[in-house]
């Protein structure tokens, strides 16, 4: 199957910062891919490189294995919805939504009917003839995504689209997202800083720091498996426990008083591994990936209890303990944890 | 303190405002006289004197000098919106050239304007830079006649009123999200096309202030039409002027001042919904 979207060694300068370096990356028709990272990181200005607001220093954008090198942005069969949404505070939400119709100098009759199917789609009837200033930040985010979608892109660039939602909203309108995106069979480009956003809504996630990406998969195997320290602490925030990698592949750790031992040996360069917070129990007996520790603090989370255990060397460690395991140890007890040798996850630098 | 600071710009309105034109109104009404002043107060026997007002609509001189005068300050608001709209609207996206753009637009101030007007006489006169540099190069032999035309009136109303018109275009269109042009050209708009049906409405409300803040008083402008316009443009400004201190009419002069501000009423209740509005 070729790739709908193709980035290949794209770069981009701001002066002396790269905010992107050599970013290569694709996406398959049908596909939602997240961008996540922090600010600064580059996702936006990537998005921003495939709307053709940007223009790259070096590498290739190609849709459909078409070069869109030096196609202005209102040539693109790309299509975008603002983080600020960019609705025009002139005209009403039909108008708003009708506009790129208009643009193609479609016919009135159809313009009319692919916004009243835009309209219903966004459950935004009753409000066609309203202006963008009186309606509710969830409608003004199906207002831009309407306006996007009623083009019937071939890609969708979503720029923070859950962003400027209140919490409550933001998990429903997620949902219908990833419902709408199966529905329209257009890729989706999302990016966010939200990781949990990312890890629920796409079929790939792609986490970038400094311009680069430095992982790309499914949520699930970005989580479990994060490939550097930057993921691991960026994504649901997992222990990282540095020391020295010993003669048989395993991790010796000062600062939590035992020695860490994953699936396979370590790689040679490998100087940390991560350790989930839930993949963390608590032991009865010594043995092999396990270490002593007091608690410090914990913290009720409703289904779960946060732990901060102090370890023998130093160290803490977040755990999660799982309500159903029962009470949680209290403040100042000895704990032993335990882990398994799957969820040593090597880092590396 | 509260009423005192309310008592301030009552005052202002009192004596600056409502005295001057209660009076202006009370001339319009009264009857010419030789003496000083040269006139009759209605209260000194002959009672209202209606045929000031009514000499307005009657004679066509005094009617085609307001018509007159109303045509030269569209012009005057069209052609500085023609070149302040991309002025302003440019300025506002110099990015770091922005102030000194605007420092620009605001230097004429610094000079005094009758020194300006005098600046266009030298360089439009017979004798002048611009008949000189076109004999110069052999492009006329006889000075083109420039100064004392229509043109040079409505270069400097142009000149005088341009920074007017710049101001509030600007202040507007730095305003503008960048976003929505950006949203437009994501959505197939080219760039006329966005200008056209996103930028430009934005702007309305702008632009329609600009027209009205040179309009409104360029109507009554009397110097550059005296200076450098031609002798038979009796626009209103002047006729006041000629009426009040030529032919010693108060009255006369006193009701087409007011005919002037009565015309203008509707362009400024109109300018100040727009203020409310932006």
């Amino acid at each position: 199957m070729t790739a709908r979207l193709s980035l290949r060694g794209v770069t981009r300068r701001f002066g002396p910062v790269a905010a992107l370096d050599g970013v290569t990356l694709h996406v398959a028709p049908g596909e939602f891919l997240a961008l996540l990272g922090g600010s600064g990181s580059g996702k936006s200005t990537l998005l921003r490189v495939i709307a053709g607001f940007e223009a790259p220093d070096s590498g290739t954008v190609q849709l459909d294995g078409a070069d869109l090198f030096g196609v202005p942005p209102h040539r693109r069969p790309v299509n975008m919805m603002f983080q600020s949404y960019a609705l025009f505070p002139h005209m009403s939400v039909a108008a708003n939504i009708a506009y790129g119709l208009k643009r193609e100098g479609l016919p009135r009759a159809e313009i009319t009917a692919r916004v009243a199917q835009a309209i219903a789609m966004l459950r935004l009837e009753g409000m066609e003839t309203r202006k963008p200033h009186a309606l509710s930040g969830g409608q003004r985010q199906r207002v831009a995504l309407a306006r996007a979608l009623v083009k019937r892109p071939r890609l969708l660039l979503l720029d923070e689209p859950l962003g400027a939602l209140d919490a409550n909203l933001r998990e429903r309108t997620g949902f219908e997202l990833r419902a709408i995106q199966r529905e329209s069979g257009a890729a989706f480009v999302m990016v966010t800083h939200d990781q949990a956003e990312a890890l629920a809504l796409a079929d790939r996630v792609a986490v970038m720091d400094r311009g680069r990406i430095v992982q790309a998969g499914p949520p699930r195997e970005v989580y479990d498996r994060p490939s550097t320290r930057f993921i691991a602490t960026f994504l649901g925030a997992a222990n990282v426990l540095e020391g020295t990698r010993t003669e048989d592949g395993a991790l010796d750790c000062p600062g939590a008083g035992c020695t860490l031992r994953a699936e396979a040996p370590l790689p040679e360069e490998a100087a940390a591994v991560a350790l989930r917070p839930e993949r963390i129990r608590l032991a009865p007996e010594p043995g092999e990936n396990t270490a002593v520790g007091t608690v410090e603090e914990s913290a009720f989370r409703g289904d779960s209890s946060l732990l901060l255990v102090r370890m023998q060397g130093g160290a803490t460690l977040r755990v999660s303990h799982a309500e159903e395991d029962g009470a949680p140890p209290p403040r100042g007890a000895t704990v032993r944890l335990a882990w398994d040798r799957d969820d040593v996850v090597p880092l590396l630098p | 303190m509260k009423a005192l600071l309310r008592l301030v710009p009552g005052l202002w309105l009192t004596l600056l405002v409502a005295a001057p034109l209660a009076l202006v109104a009370v001339l319009a009404l009264s009857w010419q006289a030789d003496g000083v002043p040269p006139y009759e107060p209605p209260w000194a026997g002959q009672g209202l004197n209606p045929d000031n007002l009514r000499l307005l609509l009657e004679d066509p001189h005094y009617r085609d000098s307001l018509l007159q005068s109303l045509v030269v300050a569209a012009l005057t608001g069209g052609l500085c919106l023609l070149l302040a709209a991309p002025m302003g609207i440019g300025i506002a996206r110099a990015g770091r050239w922005r102030n000194v753009l605007l420092a620009a637009v605001l230097l004429p101030f610094w000079t005094g304007f009758l020194i300006r007007i005098g600046a266009w006489i030298g360089l439009l006169r017979d004798e002048g830079w611009i008949n000189a540099v076109l004999r110069a190069l052999g492009l006329t032999q006889d000075p083109i006649p420039l100064l004392y035309t229509d043109g040079a009136m409505l270069l400097g109303m142009v000149h005088a009123y341009l920074p007017f018109a710049v101001l509030p275009i600007f202040a507007a269109a730095t305003r503008l999200d960048p976003a929505l042009e950006e949203a437009a050209a994501d959505l197939g708009a080219t760039p006329g096309h966005s200008f056209l049906t996103v930028t430009l409405p934005q702007l309305l409300p702008a632009l329609a202030a600009a027209f009205l803040l040179v309009f409104i008083p360029a109507a009554g402008e009397y110097v550059i039409p005296e200076l450098l316009g031609p002798p038979d443009a009796t626009l209103v400004g002047r006729v006041v002027f000629q009426e009040f201190f030529q032919n010693r009419d108060w009255p006369v002069a006193s009701a087409l001042a007011l005919a002037l501000l009565a015309l203008l009423t509707g362009p400024i209740l109109l300018y100040q919904r727009l203020g409310r509005a932006g």
